[in-house]
C-alpha cells in the first residue's frame, strides 16, 4: 500500500493533465465557457439568498451581510459535495480506462476531488469582491488558517473520494444513497444558518466534520476576531489523514477487483 | 533474455449473483466483513495453468476461437488483471493495443488528446512533443488534429490511438486485433511499422483471428483452447493443427444439426392424424407441397419405400459432413419396402445456401426405368468431384412415383459444407485451367 501510495508522486504528471483537461471540457462548447466558474457560485447564492431572506423570512439578523456569510460556507460546500458526487461515479465512468489501458485507477477520484478544488479556487476572488464590498475587515494572523483548513478539507475529501469510488463499483446503490444524503448533510452544516447551541444540536454538529470546516471559513473570513477553532480543526486534521489513509487501503485492496467490475 | 514469462498462471473471473450483492452491502455495514464477503461464489476460469516463455525479440501470435482465452493472457501480460494464481514478469515498458483510443475525450481536440493519451501511456510531455508530428503524419490526421475528438469518424479515431499507441516507442508491445482498423493502406502501414518493431528486436504478442498474418509475421503460434494451451511452437504446423480442429468441430456441429432436422421431420409420421392438417401432409397433396422450389425442409410420403439412412460418405470411405471443393462424395441411401413395388424413381437435389438449386437429377430423368423393389436395398449416387465453390449445402432425396406421388420425400433434411482454398464466387466451379502469352507474367500471392 505504502509503495502504491508511494508511486502516486509519479503520476502527477498525469494528474496535472488530466485535471487540465477535466477543467478544459466541461464547459467546451458552451457559449459562456470558462466564465460558469464564476457564474456558478453566485447563482447558486443567490438562490439560497433568495428563499432564506425573502421566501422564508428567516435570514438571522444578526448576521449582516447575510449573503456574506452563506457565500463563505457554501463555496467550500460546493466543492466539497460536487467532488463527492463525481468521485463515486468517476471509476464507473472512467472504465474504459481501467479496463482497456494501464492506469492507476486512484487518479480518477484524485482528478475529480482536484478539478473542483480548481472550481473553488475561482470562486474564491468573487467572495473576495462580496467581502471587500461590505468593508468588512480581513486581519493576516486569521488569512494564516486558510491554507490550513484548504490543506484539511482536501485532504478529508480525499479520503472520501477514494472510499466512496471504490465502493461505488460494487455497490452502485451507494450514488443514490450519497446524493440524497448530501443534500441531508447540507443542512446538517452550520452554512445557513449560524453554529450556536439555540437547538440544542451542538454536540451532533460538532460529530459533523465539516462543521468544523465550515466554522473555521468563517471565522477567517466573516467573524472578526481571531480564529477560535483552531483546535478542533487541527484534530480534525488528524482525522482526515486517518481517512484517507483509511480510504486508499480500502482502495488498493479492491484495485485488482476494478477490471472485471465497472 | 525472456521478455514475457508466465508460469503457472491461471485467471479465475468471478460471476459475482445480484442478490448476493445486495446482502454483501448490509452484511458489510453491519460486520465489516466487506473484502471477504466480495468472494464469488461462482466463478470460472477464462485462462488456466499457462506456462511460456517469450524470448526477447520474438513475435508470438496467439489463435483460437472466440472464448479461448487469448484476450485475457494479452490482458494478464498488460498488468490490467492480475493472475489469480500463477507468477508473471514481463521486462521492459509495455504498450497494448487492446483498445485504441481508449482514452480519449470526445470534447477536447485531437491534438489535447494525443498529450493526454501519450501520458496514460507512460511518456513524457517533452517525448510526446518530440513525436508529435510523427504520430500525426502516421495516423492521417494532419488536417483534424485540432478538431474535437468527438467529430472523429471512427476510422479517425482509431487510427490516432493506434499512432499515439505505437510511438510509446515499447519494448514489449501487446496488440489485440486491432488491424482491421484501417483501409488496406493503413494496415499495411501497420504492419510495417511492426516489422520495423522486429527489426529493432522488440517483443510482439500478437492476438489475432488473421492465420495468414501469423503464418507469415510470427516466429511461433499459440494456440488457445478453453482457458488452456493447445499448442505452441512453429506457426505454419500450429496454425494447420487449429484449422483441422475446427473443421473437425464443423462436421460434429452439421452432424448435430441435421440429426435434429431428421428428428423434428420424423416426428411427422403419415399415420399421424394430426399431421392432417400439415401442407406437406402426403394424403392432402400427394405430390408434396405445391411449389417444389420453395418448401422448406421437411419430410412427407407414404412410406411405402422408406428411406431408413442417408450418409455422406468422403473419399476416405467414412461418413463425412465436410468435403474439400473437387474431392470425391459418394450419397448412400438406404431403402426399405415391405412389398414389392414396380413404379419408383430415386431423385438427388442439392440446394446452396440461398435456396438455388444447384444440380438436381433423378433415375427417371436419367431414362432408368423401376423394375422392383422388395425388403432392404442400397443406392449410391457418387460424384467423382464436388466441384463446388465454398459454402453450406442442403439435400434433398426422394422415392417417388414416376408421376410425382411420394413414398418418402426429404427435403434440406441433409447438409454439407464444402471448404476451398480458393475464395471464388458463384456455385459451380468448373474444371480449368489458366494459359499466358509470354507477355504478361504473374508471381503467386503466397509467395509475396
Amino acid at each position: 500500500m505504502l509503495h502504491n501510495l508511494g508511486r502516486l508522486v509519479r503520476y502527477r504528471g498525469l494528474i496535472q493533465s488530466l485535471v487540465a483537461r477535466e477543467l478544459k471540457a466541461r464547459y467546451r462548447g458552451s457559449v459562456l465557457g470558462f466564465f460558469w466558474s464564476f457564474i456558478n457560485p453566485l447563482l447558486l447564492l443567490l438562490v439560497y439568498s433568495v428563499v432564506f431572506k425573502y421566501f422564508l423570512k428567516r435570514a438571522p439578523d444578526d448576521l449582516p451581510p447575510y449573503e456574506v456569510f452563506l457565500f463563505c460556507g457554501l463555496l467550500p460546500w460546493t466543492w466539497f459535495s460536487s467532488s463527492l458526487l463525481e468521485a463515486s461515479g468517476s471509476l464507473i465512468s472512467g472504465g474504459n480506462l481501467i479496463k482497456k489501458v494501464l492506469f492507476p485507477a486512484e487518479v480518477l477520484p484524485i482528478v475529480t476531488v482536484l478539478a473542483n478544488m480548481v472550481h473553488f479556487f475561482l470562486g474564491l476572488p468573487i467572495l473576495l469582491l462580496f467581502i471587500l464590498y461590505n468593508r468588512m475587515p480581513l486581519h493576516f494572523s486569521e488569512l494564516a488558517w486558510f491554507p490550513v483548513v484548504v490543506l484539511v478539507q482536501l485532504v478529508l475529501t480525499l479520503g472520501f473520494a477514494l472510499l466512496l469510488s471504490a465502493l461505488t463499483v460494487h455497490f452502485r446503490d451507494l450514488r443514490d444513497i450519497l446524493s440524497n444524503l448530501v443534500t441531508f448533510w447540507f443542512f446538517a452544516t452550520p452554512i445557513i444558518y449560524r453554529y450556536t447551541d439555540d437547538l440544542g444540536l451542538m454536540q451532533w454538529l460538532n460529530l459533523n466534520p465539516f462543521t468544523h470546516i465550515a466554522i473555521t471559513y468563517q471565522e477567517i473570513l466573516y467573524f472578526p476576531g481571531p480564529v477560535g477553532h483552531g483546535f478542533w480543526l487541527l484534530v480534525l486534521g488528524a482525522i482526515a489523514i486517518a481517512l484517507f489513509l483509511f480510504g486508499y487501503f480500502v482502495f488498493d485492496r479492491l484495485r485488482d477487483t476494478f477490471a472485471e467490475e465497472v | 533474455m525472456n521478455a514475457i514469462t508466465l508460469s503457472h498462471v491461471t485467471k479465475i473471473y468471478q460471476r459475482y449473483s445480484r442478490r448476493r450483492q445486495f446482502a454483501t452491502l448490509k452484511s458489510a455495514l453491519l460486520s465489516g466483513s466487506l473484502i471477504r464477503d466480495l468472494r464469488p461464489d461462482d466463478t470460472f476460469a477464462a485462462v488456466r495453468d499457462v506456462s511460456l516463455t517469450v524470448p526477447k525479440g520474438r513475435t508470438l501470435g496467439v489463435i483460437g476461437r472466440n472464448g479461448s482465452g487469448k484476450s485475457t493472457l494479452l490482458k494478464l501480460v498488460a498488468g490490467i488483471t492480475k493472475p489469480s494464481d500463477g507468477h508473471l514478469s514481463v521486462e521492459g515498458r509495455i504498450s497494448a493495443l487492446i483498445e485504441l483510443g481508449a482514452g480519449f475525450h470526445p470534447e477536447i481536440s485531437g491534438r489535447e488528446n494525443v498529450f493526454i493519451n501519450g501520458i496514460m501511456l507512460g511518456l513524457t510531455k517533452k517525448e510526446i512533443a518530440r513525436r508529435f508530428d510523427e504520430i500525426v503524419e502516421f495516423a492521417e490526421m494532419r488536417e483534424f488534429i485540432d478538431a474535437p475528438v468527438k467529430n472523429y469518424s471512427s476510422g479517425m479515431y482509431m487510427r490516432l490511438g493506434f499512432a499515439v499507441a505505437i510511438h510509446v516507442d515499447p519494448d514489449v508491445l501487446l496488440v489485440d486485433e486491432v488491424l482491421a482498423v484501417g483501409d488496406e493502406g493503413f494496415t499495411h502501414k501497420c504492419l510495417d511499422k511492426f516489422a520495423e518493431f522486429k527489426r529493432r528486436g522488440k517483443t510482439i504478442l500478437l492476438v489475432t483471428h488473421s492465420l495468414g498474418l501469423v503464418e507469415r509475421f510470427c516466429d511461433e503460434a499459440l494456440w488457445m483452447d478453453g482457458g488452456t494451451m493447445k499448442a505452441m511452437g512453429d506457426p505454419k504446423r500450429v496454425v494447420g493443427a487449429y484449422i483441422t480442429d475446427v473443421k473437425a468441430s464443423e462436421e460434429e456441429q452439421l452432424a448435430a444439426s441435421d440429426a435434429r432436422a431428421q428428428e423434428s421431420a420424423a416426428t411427422i409420421s403419415p399415420d399421424d392424424p394430426a399431421s392432417a392438417v400439415l401442407p406437406d401432409n402426403p394424403i392432402e397433396t400427394a405430390t408434396g407441397p405445391a411449389d417444389m422450389f420453395r418448401a422448406t425442409e421437411g419430410r412427407w410420403g407414404s412410406r411405402e419405400i422408406e428411406i431408413t439412412d442417408v450418409a455422406l460418405i468422403g473419399p476416405d470411405g467414412e461418413r463425412a459432413h465436410v468435403f474439400h471443393s473437387g474431392e470425391r462424395l459418394d450419397l448412400r441411401l438406404r431403402l426399405r419396402a415391405p412389398v414389392a413395388i414396380t413404379d419408383f424413381v430415386v431423385g438427388v437435389g442439392i440446394f446452396n445456401a440461398e435456396g438455388v438449386c444447384c444440380y438436381g437429377t433423378n433415375t427417371d430423368i436419367e431414362e432408368l426405368k423401376g423394375e422392383r423393389i422388395l425388403g432392404d436395398a442400397e443406392a449410391v449416387f457418387s460424384i467423382e468431384s464436388l466441384d463446388l465453390v465454398e459454402g453450406t449445402y442442403k439435400l434433398d432425396v426422394a422415392v417417388h412415383k414416376a408421376d410425382g406421388y411420394p413414398y418418402d420425400y426429404h427435403r434440406l433434411l441433409h447438409t454439407f459444407r464444402v471448404k476451398s482454398r480458393t475464395k471464388d464466387v458463384g456455385i459451380y466451379r468448373p474444371r480449368h485451367a489458366w494459359q499466358f502469352s509470354d507477355s504478361m507474367t504473374f508471381t503467386r500471392a503466397a509467395d509475396r
